[in-house]
């Protein structure tokens, strides 16, 4: 509550101070403001509420990072309103969804694409698995793809939604496995997508490591194989899916960040990518993180930047002729 | 029998003060448009980071509990649904209110909420498991069926005549293709940026509720305002709670009604009030009465609603899927210490769990103690001048729109579809079958489309609709809803004269 008043106390004086603040040399001097474009509650929100909660802390921004939610769309609402609306400068931060904004912008209908945007660091990396229901008949990778190959378009799988991370991964599985599969796209999230797979609504389904992490410690699901280069610290024993015989890379990964508007100044810009990587590596981050079975990936301005450029040009290969 | 156990964790001084805290807090953010109980829970979240785990969530449960409950005074005093477990409420409530019986409805709705809350929980406690098999029980298929005896609900809700009625539903069911559909990834009706999201559903119920309300107020001028005080009765606890006594069968058919839909995943909480009160519709003598401001309305509603509540946190703390939103920012609150739903908590953290559940059942009677305690102050409002009343709700609509996602689009919404309504509302068209319209079409649509999906590669289309005991069942019951209508349009129609119906 103090941090809080504090904010609100420097924001008014933020207001008459601005005018001299023109070499950004004391950014932030005010509370900074990140939209998430999921709802509250939702896996990047929690996320993005842990890793921002040292934000006022003297050795990270000194400023509180205050969270606004702009649901909608898959997403689209948000980052549509942040590429064309907020302000470029420094104190209207966004998190980013990769794979699902840029597969977005490839597929159009929005007002962004990655060049509207300017990473500044990444926090977490959630690679999508393969799951099916605990009572299922498949054990292993090789079961369903077996099934899948001998009854073509009839594994029911699903996901949650379309040009998302979990629809990547299955297109990738179709490609790489030469084999056509029932993908079943839900309304409501990953939530809803492991629903259908603990119910036995569908064979399969393809979800967030973290979330599937947590159903198979429940005893509800197996989880058959993680859609990423190395195996993950959570599931040491799962493979990944190249180990188990589909040539599946890593581009339906979840990766979690946070970025500014194309135009905020380079001053600013280099002032929280040199911050922010810090900031996530906090302990109390990492704990809470790790607490609530959410795998962080730290990167940094210039290491996301390349991950942008390279999921750009896979997504394109792989949503041609969608 | 283990959660009496853990009932003393409850009354630690800490615990309490939090549990008081999420109750009279809850009532407050409640009873304000807008804020609906998710985002209530949503915005407490951050105050738990501080907070051991069962602190936290007693904090988070108590305002679940107390803002579905606190909901009904905007509804009944406003007729501003702050949610859409409230919507039943405002078309026996706001007119209760309208008559000077504000106080009597305010009392009636928070006994019933409680009484329905405690039964709830009480099922959450003793019934978790068989209730997690039911929850799953529904698929695809099944919501399908179910959306549909919701649609065939729009007809006779709240209005005269039936095709008005479906006329409007329609309406609703047209408004809810608006936006990005996730399933098939088309883009319809957005002819403005900001219905790129659809049209939020909290924005909509105030535009469609408050905003022909205000219109009606400001168009009747200064003049008339000074002469259209409305005395506001004054009504004791003790004769509501007579009251309720002798409404058994709206309170029996509210609580299991509430109970049953409100444990299914991605449904319940939305549509439990509405089909509460149309059953009880259905089954009383004075469904004539229903609308002009029976008891027995706000009853079945209330009762539906914090029903509701338990249950729909069985698939979350069972099967560790949150089953409505504001379960999924429970979810969170647990995740942030560490905890996992499902048999980790009841096993690892049972004090957590059972503390958690028990906070929720000693709230639902704290809630009811402040809400019968403000229900006749709250009451006076029917006495503010209707222009000063019109100014206080149309800053209290853009407010709420706004604050549901921080969008000015969602004001937008709100300000054209409440100006559409006024003007339906005069061809005697009304918004609550609009309303259910909105609701039911994504649910039936998304699940027909995802079923068909299923169904087409694997067994096909007919044995998916139409196999299972439970899709027979369900289907059976719309056939009997839709010949019920049929049959009572038709017996009215023998005893109406030509004159009322033109009318």
């Amino acid at each position: 509550m103090k941090r809080l008043l504090a904010g609100a106390a420097m924001a008014v004086m933020g207001l008459t101070g601005s005018a001299y603040a023109d070499g950004h040399g004391d950014f932030p001097d005010r509370p900074i403001m990140m939209v998430v474009s999921y709802g509250a509650g939702g896996a990047t929100d929690f996320q993005a509420r842990i890793v921002t909660m040292t934000a006022g802390n003297e050795d990270a921004l000194g400023m509180p990072i205050a969270i606004l939610n702009k649901p909608g769309a898959g997403g689209r609402v948000g980052w549509n309103w942040f590429a064309t609306q907020a302000d470029a400068d420094g104190y209207t931060l966004s998190a980013y969804n990769i794979p699902h904004f840029i597969a977005q912008s490839i597929k159009g209908g929005v007002e962004y694409s990655s060049d509207s945007f300017e990473p500044i660091a990444n926090w977490g990396a959630d690679p999508a698995v393969l799951v099916v229901g605990a009572d299922s008949e498949f054990n292993t990778l090789q079961d369903v793809v077996d099934f899948t190959k001998a009854n073509p378009g009839k594994l029911t799988t699903s996901g949650a939604g379309l040009f998302v991370g979990h629809h990547i991964a299955a297109l990738q599985m179709e490609k790489a496995g030469n084999m056509k599969m029932a993908y079943i796209p839900t309304k409501g999230g990953g939530a809803a997508a492991m629903k259908a797979v603990i119910a036995g609504d569908v064979m399969a389904g393809i979800n967030n490591l973290s979330d599937a992490f947590r159903a198979a410690q429940a005893g509800n699901v197996k989880i058959l194989a993680v859609a990423d280069l190395e195996r993950n610290e959570f599931l040491p024993d799962v493979p990944t899916m190249k180990e188990a015989g589909l040539d599946v890379d890593n581009s339906s990964v979840n990766f979690r960040g946070i970025m500014v508007p194309k135009g905020t100044p380079d001053a600013i810009i280099e002032k929280l990518a040199a911050t922010v990587p810090a900031m996530f590596d906090n302990k109390r981050v990492t704990g809470k993180m790790k607490a609530g079975g959410s795998p962080m990936h730290v990167m940094t301005r210039d290491e996301v930047k390349a991950m942008w450029a390279a999921r750009e040009e896979t997504l394109k290969e792989l949503l041609a002729g969608l | 029998m283990e959660f009496i156990f853990y009932f003393g964790d409850v009354f630690t001084p800490i615990n309490f003060g939090l549990l008081l805290l999420g109750t009279i807090g809850g009532l407050i953010l409640g009873a304000t448009p807008g804020l609906s109980p998710t985002m209530a829970v949503a915005l407490l979240i951050p105050f738990t980071f501080q907070l051991e785990a069962a602190q936290g969530l007693i904090l988070l449960g108590a305002a679940y509990t107390s803002t579905v409950a606190g909901g009904a005074v905007s509804a009944i005093l406003l007729k501003i649904p702050g949610a859409p477990a409230n919507i039943a409420t405002t078309l026996d409530g706001h007119t209760m209110a309208k008559n000077g019986q504000g106080a009597k409805a305010l009392q009636l709705s928070f006994l019933a909420s409680a009484v329905g809350g405690v039964f709830g929980v009480l099922l959450l406690i003793f019934l978790t498991p068989v209730l997690a098999k039911w929850a799953l029980a529904f698929g695809p298929s099944h919501l399908f069926w179910l959306a549909i005896l919701g649609v065939t609900v729009i007809g006779t809700l709240d209005s005269k005549s039936v095709v008005k009625g479906l006329l409007s539903g329609c309406i609703g069911l047209w408004l809810a293709t608006i936006g990005f559909d996730d399933i098939m990834g088309a883009q319809r009706f957005i002819f403005h940026p900001a219905l790129g999201g659809g049209i939020n559903i909290i924005a909509a119920l105030i535009g469609l509720f408050a905003i022909p309300q205000v219109i009606t107020m400001f168009a009747k001028g200064r003049v008339a305002s000074g002469a259209e005080v409305i005395e506001v009765q004054k009504h004791s606890v003790v004769d509501a709670m007579k009251e309720l006594m002798r409404n058994k069968r709206a309170m029996g058919i509210g609580t299991i009604t509430g109970s049953i839909i409100g444990l299914i995943p991605g449904v319940g909480g939305q549509i439990a009030g509405l089909v509460a009160y149309d059953q009880s519709k259905k089954f009383s003598p004075d469904r004539d009465k229903f609308g002009t401001g029976h008891p027995e309305g706000v009853i079945a509603a209330e009762a539906a609603n914090n029903a509701m509540v338990g249950p729909s946190l069985v698939p979350l703390l069972t099967l560790s899927i949150p089953g409505s939103p504001t379960a999924a920012v429970l979810l969170g609150g647990l995740l942030i210490h560490g905890i996992f739903p499902g048999t980790d908590l009841f096993d690892n953290h049972p004090d957590v769990a059972w503390t958690f559940i028990n906070s929720m059942l000693i709230g639902q009677i704290l809630m009811c103690i402040f809400g019968l305690y403000v229900a006749g102050m709250a009451a006076k409002v029917a006495r503010v001048p209707q222009s000063i009343m019109a100014a206080i709700v149309l800053g209290l609509a853009v407010f709420g729109s706004y604050s549901v996602q921080s969008s000015m689009g969602d004001v937008y919404v709100m300000a054209s579809l409440g100006v559409m309504m006024y003007f339906l509302e005069r061809f005697g068209f009304s918004a609550a079958p609009l309303v259910l319209g909105l609701i039911l079409g994504p649910i039936a649509e998304a699940n027909f489309i995802q079923g068909s999906m299923i169904a087409n590669a694997t067994d096909g289309l007919t044995p998916y609709f139409f196999g299972g005991t439970l899709n027979i069942f369900l289907i059976a019951v719309v056939i009997l809803s839709v010949l019920y209508s049929g049959y009572m349009e038709l017996r009215s129609r023998r005893y109406t004269s030509k004159e009322e119906i033109i009318a």
